[in-house]
């Protein structure tokens, strides 16, 4: 009976005003009940924070309308044909992406190749092995680099790293790897192995702090359990951090791949700029960011134009959909133990 | 087959608190040993000392003798070899989320390099077994993530991967502590079939428990061995006031 009684005085207050309760004598009663039930700020609140989140979407749905409606004659001259013809010669009206696309899918690619090792190495480094006074300090100094402008490092890499690949990264590469064919052919400094040593610097602490805050979020007991067995440091790392993080680690790379698909300054700078496929990495390239930035101001003719914005719009559905890819492979990893982390 | 542990004045710090002072005791083979004592009296950095897990907290330390098996720990061999001798059971159960059921028992002898596939099918069956969990999991030994049994479920399976590496020592720290009544009895029944085989060292903060599965019984206070002794005794006839108001529950 007595825990039947109370919802009674409760439903009350929430339906109707308390007429029926006593006066209350107690200042705290009085002035709490003064406050009324607050429901039309939080419906004020809810509305709000919606608009907020939907002005994302909004964003997003209305940058892909203005691109597609801008491209529209591309789309309709030149078809399909855009993106599998390497031909881009705007001067005598052919255009072709497929270089751009490729720029852009292969300098990504050397990005991630050098950056992830590295960046993985970083985030061991600074959650498990790294003195704790050094922790903080070199911690800052990686974020660091990303707070760097991006044309601050296409200067370093004209003033460094160009002459580097050409004079001393570039000819034992030639002499031990040639034969691969993919260090082969002249090779100038500028071109794709550049321009993906600039982006991997670039990518890495992105990388690295994300996994690092990854790795740090996996508990201890987790560790123990691992060291508890007669694992060694690295074994714990392995089984007791890294794999419990595999999910977190494949985001950090994947944010790090949007980061390198659409950077542009930097790349611009360095890649060479030359619309061509090569399988050498000393060739210069060109990237769909580049070419936007580069030939957006000069280009004559609406077909021109048209054709850059297309390009645009190449370059967004390629982060979405490796994006999405990212997603789908996050989902893949922790599907198998999300069905029931309770613990 | 398990070995005894002999204990010679353990002293042990976290930073400057000194949790473990002088402790001297002798742990016999193949039996169950209870710690009990009220909470941060430094009975789980005492089983924490026994398989050098203590010093994985860069600012804990420890100084002392510990012999297990004749070997002094300290001296003569590395924490990881150490650790591989002796197994240990937590608080919470913590099972490798991302590994099967399978992996999670073979996961000792995997990291350290066992490749033989009949051997290790046999080895998680008898641990499994042996953990009193092969029943409920034989079927989903390999699609089943460790993390999707139950608590108790998980505590067993974190016993069989202990047991899966034959260890000659089993800590346990709490290992019912986060468990409900049924799970709890059914891994004191497991303390005290395993205990022919293994030397169990047990603490816990149920003194029925320790009175239910322990042959001896030692009680902390403050970082102190106030008295140790065989169970009955402890329990029924303290020499010392302290054991005496704890376990009447006069504190604690």
């Amino acid at each position: 009976m007595a825990t039947a009684s109370p919802p009674q005085p409760a439903q009350d207050s929430e339906t109707s005003r308390p007429v029926r309760r006593p006066a209350s004598t107690s200042p705290v009663r009085s002035f709490l009940q003064a406050r009324g039930s607050g429901a039309a700020g939080d419906h004020a609140f809810a509305v709000t924070v919606m608009l907020c989140a939907c002005s994302v979407l909004a964003v997003v749905v209305l940058v892909f309308g203005v691109l597609l409606v801008h491209s529209r004659l591309s789309l309709r001259t030149l078809g399909l044909h855009f993106f599998y013809s390497g031909d881009w010669d705007p001067v005598h009206g052919s255009f072709g992406a497929l270089p751009f696309l490729f720029g852009t899918l292969a300098t990504s690619a050397i990005a991630l190749i050098l950056a992830v090792p590295l960046a993985l190495g970083v985030a061991v480094f600074l959650t498990e092995m790294c003195p704790l006074p050094l922790r903080t300090p070199l911690s800052f100094l990686t974020e660091l680099l990303a707070a760097i402008p991006s044309v601050v490092y296409g200067l370093w890499a004209i003033a460094v790293l160009v002459p580097l690949v050409r004079d001393r990264i570039g000819p034992p590469l030639q002499r031990t790897l040639g034969w691969t064919g993919f260090f082969r052919g002249p090779n100038f400094g500028v071109g794709l192995l550049t321009a993906g040593i600039v982006l991997a610097i670039m990518v890495l602490p992105v990388i690295s702090s994300i996994t690092r805050d990854v790795m740090r979020a996996v508990p201890v007991a987790q560790r123990e359990a691992v060291l508890a067995l007669g694992a060694t440091r690295w074994e714990m790392i392995r089984i007791g951090v890294l794999k419990n993080a595999r999910a977190g680690i494949v985001g950090a790379v994947i944010l790090g791949l949007g980061r390198a698909l659409g950077e542009t300054m930097a790349v611009t700078m360095v890649i060479g700029n030359h619309p061509a496929i090569s399988q050498s990495l000393f060739a210069p390239s060109y990237t769909l960011a580049s070419v936007i930035a580069n030939e957006f101001a000069e280009a004559t003719g609406d077909l021109y134009v048209s054709a850059l914005i297309e390009i645009g719009l190449a370059l967004f559905l390629v982060t979405i959909v490796v994006n999405g890819v990212a997603r789908a492979l996050v989902w893949a990893v922790t599907r198998n133990s999300a069905t029931g982390a309770r613990a | 087959m398990g070995v005894s542990i002999q204990v010679d004045n353990l002293n042990a710090w976290y930073g400057e608190t000194h949790t473990l002072q002088d402790i001297n005791l002798q742990i016999t083979a193949n039996s169950a040993t209870a710690l009990i004592g009220p909470s941060g009296c430094g009975k789980s950095t005492f089983v924490r000392c026994l398989n050098r897990m203590h010093e994985t907290n860069p600012a804990a330390r420890a100084e002392g003798v510990v012999r297990v098996g004749g070997i002094d720990i300290y001296r003569d061999a590395s924490p990881v070899e150490v650790r591989r001798r002796i197994g240990m059971v937590f608080q919470r159960p913590n099972p490798f989320p991302t590994m099967s059921i399978y992996d999670n028992v073979a996961s000792g002898l995997k990291l350290n390099g066992f490749r033989d596939r009949a051997a290790l099918d046999e080895i998680v069956e008898r641990s499994l077994k042996q953990a009193a969990l092969w029943d409920e999991v034989k079927n989903d030994l390999r699609k089943k993530s460790g993390a999707s049994l139950s608590g108790g479920q998980q505590q067993r399976l974190c016993i069989a991967r202990a047991l899966a590496v034959n260890p000659e020592v089993l800590l346990m720290d709490e290992p019912a502590s986060a468990l409900d009544p049924v799970s709890t009895s059914k891994i004191e029944d497991l303390i005290f079939q395993l205990k022919d085989e293994y030397t169990i060292v047990i603490v816990t903060h149920s003194m029925q428990q320790a009175a239910r599965v322990a042959e001896e019984t030692g009680f902390f206070l403050s970082g102190k061995l106030v008295e140790f002794g065989r169970t009955d005794k402890i329990f029924t006839n303290p020499s010392d006031k302290r054991t005496e108001d704890y376990i009447t529950g006069r504190f604690g």
